[in-house]
């Protein structure tokens, strides 16, 4: 079985998020970049399923190579090769595209994304991919197995889940439940080093969107306290002031 | 031209997001001066469609085909984008909700469609430049986007744009689409949903809780508080971590962004993950015994004290001005 896993290069989830250029843009100055936490979750299934069956897994990301040490991580954590497109990953349909281009020549079984990534919060790409490589996708799952060529997955839906059974291939955005992140051990760390990380160069796709600009949110005002003998207060003032009850 | 707007129904029936939409469509097209019509996919009562004319729609199509009874992301996402060709929408609207997730990218690429996900607001429209407003970085932040394609695709984040009432007389119209069997080949094997609880994405007001509760066994109060506000429970990562709570749910950078009127987080000391997730909440309450508790500096009110003493209090304060 071979298994592709789309990695996405995130600020750590306790960065400062502020802006540059008039803010036009995220500044990336002192930000800690991580895997994106849903698509380690992917990483992790991958590796788990991949054992399993002795299939393989390769990972893929988007980005310039300030991206490398990310995709080290992913190397260490137990993928078998590695695949960077050469260029700023500029938004959820360019990203798509180039997936799909690599996966269409490289036949998957599975591809796993996180279900969304922790910056742009798209949920964008498992979606697009689905639709370009004209293969299932679903959205938010919280359980993967796979059987043979068949996978059972459990997908969130508005108060519960959806059990579903797909035939292979399809693509599948992973959240919290399908796997625990894996923390690459020593031998990892050390044989990530001389695996495969393949260089490839972008195909044009065309600008359908663009974030001009961004705005931080205003802070609240100075917190009211109410005294603890006095909860009475704390309901009328959610009654009259801010008239949510 | 037209807009399309797509209502999703659970178990037949229409939820409060597909209220959102169908108002978001109304006033796009009053904006646009386009005709709007509703799509409704799934076994839905001809009464519960009624409800789409209170809204301000005049038109619904229903596609009821023995088929498509339950959600599958492909067919759906086929029938849409047939609906859409039909009438050549140059705009489809749906809720950016679990399965809108799953919908929004798929009818975007079938349309050539630029997709603005988790929209909260209307467009800014200066002749044929669209502008919009959505969360990014787990609401840290807002950006503005620009969209560049004649067709577009909108998926709204549910309970950040009020449905408006603004009633008209409704037309169904059933419709029969043409599904491709390789799109029905996802086998719907169980539905497991709880009933009696209120959907957290959707929930006007949310009541979670922290590491502060010591344990799952100390649970029944925070229950007992949502069901006399008629509110979701939540929970912090820790809690979900620790299987004290299912992770569904976790709010949080890493859980799920709610943007519920009221969000009173117990026992939360508000770090910066947990802060991403709920920050866009209209009015929030924190109730933690430490007074150096993060969380109290982005809350709107406070209380500072012991959850177990508060809140059996707040359960009894609550009771009695409902009581009223």
């Amino acid at each position: 079985m071979k298994i592709l896993v789309c990695l996405s290069n995130v600020p750590d989830t306790t960065s400062k998020i502020t802006f540059t250029d008039n803010n036009t843009s995220f500044n990336s100055a002192g930000v800690q970049y991580i895997i994106n936490p849903y698509d380690e979750i992917a990483l992790s299934r991958a590796v788990e399923l991949a054992a399993e069956a002795q299939g393989t897994v390769t990972v893929i990301h988007v980005g310039e190579s300030s991206s490398d040490a990310t995709i080290r991580k992913a190397l260490a954590v137990g993928a078998d090769d590695a695949v960077r497109i050469d260029s700023v990953a500029r938004d959820a349909w360019f990203v798509a595209n180039q997936i799909a281009h690599y996966a269409k020549a490289h036949a998957f079984d599975l591809i796993l994304t996180g279900r969304e990534s922790i910056d742009y919060n798209g949920a964008q790409v498992q979606g697009f991919l689905g639709e370009l490589l004209e293969i299932p996708s679903i959205s938010i799952a919280k359980k993967l197995d796979i059987n043979s060529m068949e996978a059972s997955v459990e997908r969130e839906i508005e108060g519960g889940k959806e059990v579903m059974i797909v035939s292979l291939p399809i693509v599948v955005g992973t959240a919290e439940g399908v796997a625990e992140p894996k923390i690459p051990n020593m031998r990892g760390i050390m044989t990530a080093r001389t695996k495969s990380l393949q260089v490839l160069d972008p195909i044009a796709v065309p600008v359908l969107s663009k974030i001009t600009h961004y705005d931080t949110p205003a802070p609240r005002g100075e917190v009211k306290l109410i005294d603890k003998a006095n909860v009475e207060q704390l309901v009328q003032l959610l009654h009259s002031e801010a008239k949510v009850i | 031209m037209s807009i399309l707007v797509y209502i999703e129904n659970v178990e037949g029936e229409l939820k409060k997001s597909a209220y959102e939409t169908l108002s978001y469509g109304k006033a796009l097209g009053d904006m646009t001066g386009e005709e709007v019509t509703a799509l409704s996919i799934g076994n839905v009562s001809g009464e519960q469609l009624e409800k789409v004319g209170k809204y301000g729609v005049k038109k619904v199509i229903e596609v009821n085909t023995k088929d498509l009874s339950h959600f599958l992301n492909q067919a759906y996402a086929s029938v849409i984008s047939e609906v859409a060709k039909n009438l050549h929408t140059n705009t489809v609207v749906l809720a950016n909700s679990f399965s809108g997730k799953g919908l929004a990218p798929r009818v975007a690429a079938k349309l050539s469609a630029a997709l603005a996900d988790g929209a909260i607001s209307l467009p800014e429209i200066s002749g044929a430049a669209w502008t919009i407003k959505k969360a990014v970085f787990s609401n840290k932040a807002i950006a503005t986007e620009e969209l560049h394609e004649q067709k577009k695709v909108i998926a709204i984040t549910p309970n950040s744009l009020e449905a408006k009432v603004s009633p008209v007389e409704v037309t169904v119209e059933k419709y029969e689409p043409q599904v491709l069997p390789a799109d029905l080949s996802t086998i719907i094997k169980d539905i497991v949903r709880a009933t009696d609880k209120i959907s957290l994405p959707e929930a006007d007001i949310v009541v979670s809780a922290g590491r502060g509760m010591k344990g799952p066994e100390n649970w029944a109060m925070i229950e007992e508080l949502a069901q006399v506000l008629g509110a979701a429970t939540a929970c912090s990562k820790p809690v979900s971590d620790a299987g004290w709570r299912p992770h569904e749910e976790h709010v949080g950078q890493t859980g799920l962004a709610v943007t519920p009127n009221l969000y009173i987080a117990i026992g939360i000391s508000g770090a910066i993950q947990h802060l991403a997730g709920v920050s866009a909440s209209k009015t929030i309450v924190v109730i933690n015994k430490d007074p150096e508790a993060p969380f109290f500096k982005v809350a709107d009110y406070g209380i500072v004290g012991d959850a177990f003493e508060v809140i059996p209090q707040l359960i009894e304060a609550i009771k009695a001005y409902k009581n009223n």
